[in-house]
């Protein structure tokens, strides 16, 4: 159960007798202590793994080690088409991924120089599509934080809530997670009959349900105690280590890509940048709470104008040359090409069938050149650097992942406090591996 | 119909005098075998290198006005393309140039997104680029800055003392084009594993590239595999 090795003494926990531990420990002088925490702990939102230094219950190092869920996406689509990037990206930050699908095809379709061509209506159910995911990434970020310092009630509460917007996803896109929604030119598939009531019953009810979370954490005395004046990290911190998000602006800096260089139309949509100037962990889960409120206000405007002026309106563009040739229908084996358009295909015109064989297997050329597009994902600047040589599949594509970024700050916020607010620290973050790592 | 949906074909008589020389042919990157997927055809040219004139339009002019007195020499072209501007530097000047761009009051560049490498196998003596994404929330302005270095001296200066959140793109950058950042506190792998042969995201690297064990069968890497030729 130790062994010794250059570095000291190493003490191996394995599910022994926890005494005979304690026992051993005590017997030796040194006071420096070295925990690998993770890659497989709960906490620890999948796997990461950190490494911490200890002195007594005081954190004097911590280090980050990431890549533990590498799966190349970011190679792996450079051998797929345009289009197929999509059902990639949607996998890399699984709670957010309509983010990750939007900053692709704006990138690729800013590339091809047709953002202004983009319906209106596929921007608007983008833009309410989104602001969904926003709440559920949250609650999500909530719900784990509440489980991690031991309550399991925010726990509940989260994950019953988000279970209504994915039920609203699996409704629209038929799928609950990684739908692959949104393509360049637009979205997959209309608003199916029955959604806008769906979302409509959605925003009557959580209104009462973010109150709720509210009464339960806002002035819980426990909850407090852990959070506030926890993980400080200031603006200059901030900045320093490419910050962004919801801990950017529980440091006091309103910068929201949404206001400040809008897409998709958000400079239509009336809505707050919420901030806090505390700079510790209660304030970011003030500011996450806040921005669900704020999402709630841009569902909803969507929503009428979906079921108003847009109503009826396009969902890809009108160029046959790019926008995917078939629309989606619920057919009795699940989501499908509709049947109107395979009758199209198989039964009166040849040259469709041609034109959706070439479209689908080849796929479209974009013109060369690189750009990078970014979206404010539930985690901060989620960007996406496209290159193209000209050919039908990507020459190149990054994404900067806000959880990647934003990791760097644990040494920061965990350095210099206890270790029981590691757990904070790292919760504050909301960290999504699969983002970390792609 | 026309043949403006056949890029491939070039014009008829003009054979390979063509400026843009063929990048690569076929769909799925597979050379020498039969391949079956009907687009073995396909052509992809390869686009000139571009270099953009003045006036560059936007706050574009602002930027390069500020940054030219300086550092003109440092800046080898700017490219404005599809509203973004791209100054390529020399490797040299990188750091300069990059704590002028934070710290100059006219450009206040204070945030950066990271670094993104590119791999251009063709551009003999160019080869790996390191990509920066700055922006500024002062005057609410994105750049990009651009370094290439040669595939057989791949050194390029770390910038993590003007921008400390470069620490972990630098990793990146390096586990996955093999880009050495000269003056980085600890660059070692960050996603693939410590004893990782090659560098993944280079073109030469193929994708997979190692063969595949699952319970005591072992499948060949992609590139490797049978083929029906």
């Amino acid at each position: 159960m130790s062994t010794t090795t250059t570095e000291g003494k190493v003490y191996d926990v394995a599910g022994q007798d926890w005494d005979e531990l304690v026992e051993t420990v005590t017997e030796t002088a040194e006071e420096r202590l070295v925990i690998n925490m993770g890659p497989q702990h709960p906490s620890t939102h999948g796997v990461l793994r950190l490494v911490l230094t200890l002195d007594g219950e005081t954190v004097t190092e911590a280090r980050t080690v990431i890549g533990y869920l590498h799966t190349g996406i970011e190679k792996n689509m450079e051998f797929r088409t345009w289009t197929q990037g999509v059902t990639f990206v949607t996998r890399m930050d699984y709670l957010a991924p309509i983010y990750n699908e939007t900053a692709y095809c704006l990138g690729v379709e800013k590339l091809l120089g047709i953002t202004d061509r983009v319906p209106e209506r596929a921007q608007a159910i983008r833009v309410m599509m989104m602001e969904l995911n926003r709440i559920s990434s949250h609650l999500v970020a909530l719900a784990t934080y509440g489980l991690e310092l031991g309550a399991t009630t925010p726990m509940i509460f989260g994950f019953r809530e988000r279970e209504m917007v994915l039920d609203i996803f699996e409704y629209v896109t038929g799928l609950r997670m990684n739908m692959a929604y949104v393509r360049p030119g637009g979205v997959s598939v209309d608003l199916p009959a029955g959604a806008v009531d769906k979302i409509g019953e959605f925003l009557k009810v959580m209104p009462k349900r973010i109150k709720d979370m509210r009464k339960l954490l806002d002035e819980n005395p426990v909850y407090t105690r852990r959070t506030k004046d926890v993980a400080y990290l200031d603006l200059t911190g901030c900045m320093a280590l490419g910050i962004t998000g919801p801990m950017l602006r529980a440091a006091g800096l309103p910068w929201d890509l949404r206001k400040s260089q809008p897409y998709c139309g958000y400079e239509t949509y009336e809505f707050d940048v919420p901030t806090e100037k505390t700079c510790d962990v209660y304030g970011r889960y003030l500011v996450r709470v806040a921005e669900m409120e704020e999402s709630l206000k841009i569902v909803e405007q969507a929503l009428d104008r979906l079921t108003g002026p847009l109503k009826g309106g396009a969902v890809m563009i009108d160029d046959k040359k790019i926008g995917w040739p078939a629309q989606l229908a619920l057919g009795p084996d699940g989501l499908g090409n509709s049947p109107d358009h395979i009758a199209h295909i198989m039964g009166s015109s040849m040259e469709a069938l041609i034109h959706h064989f070439k479209l689908v297997t080849e796929g479209f050329r974009v013109p060369a050149g690189q750009v990078y597009s970014a979206v404010e994902s539930p985690r901060g600047e989620l960007g996406a650097h496209v290159v193209s040589d000209g050919g039908t599949r990507p020459y190149r594509v990054h994404f900067r992942d806000p959880s990647f970024t934003n990791l760097q700050a644990v040494p920061a916020t965990c350095e210099g406090g206890m270790i029981a607010d590691v757990i904070s620290a790292v919760a504050s973050i909301d960290p999504v591996m699969g983002g970390v790592d792609r | 119909m026309s043949s403006d949906n056949l890029p491939g074909v070039p014009p008829s008589g003009a054979g390979e005098q063509t400026p843009e020389p063929i990048a690569r042919t076929g769909m799925f990157g597979a050379t020498g075998t039969g391949d079956t997927s009907g687009y073995g055809r396909m052509v992809v040219r390869r686009a000139p290198r571009l270099s953009s004139a003045r006036p560059y339009g936007s706050y574009f002019d602002d930027v390069a006005d500020a940054l030219e007195p300086s550092f003109g020499d440092a800046i080898e072209r700017v490219v404005v393309d599809r509203d973004e501007v791209t100054f390529h530097v020399a490797r040299e000047r990188l750091v300069d140039v990059m704590r002028h761009l934070r710290d100059d009051p006219a450009l206040r560049f204070e945030l950066s997104l990271g670094v993104s490498g590119v791999h251009y196998p063709h551009e003999t003596g160019d080869e790996l680029h390191a990509v920066y994404h700055l922006c500024s929330i002062t005057h609410n302005r994105r750049i990009r800055v651009e370094v290439a270095c040669p595939d057989s001296d791949r050194h390029i200066p770390s910038t993590v003392s003007v921008y400390p959140t470069h620490d972990w793109h630098e990793r990146e950058t390096y586990d996955f084009f093999g880009i050495i950042f000269d003056g980085h506190p600890a660059l070692t792998r960050i996603e693939m594993p410590d004893d990782w042969e090659g560098h993944p995201q280079r073109k030469d690297y193929p994708l997979g590239g190692i063969p595949v064990e699952y319970r005591g069968a072992e499948t060949p890497a992609p590139d490797q595999r049978r083929s029906y030729a």
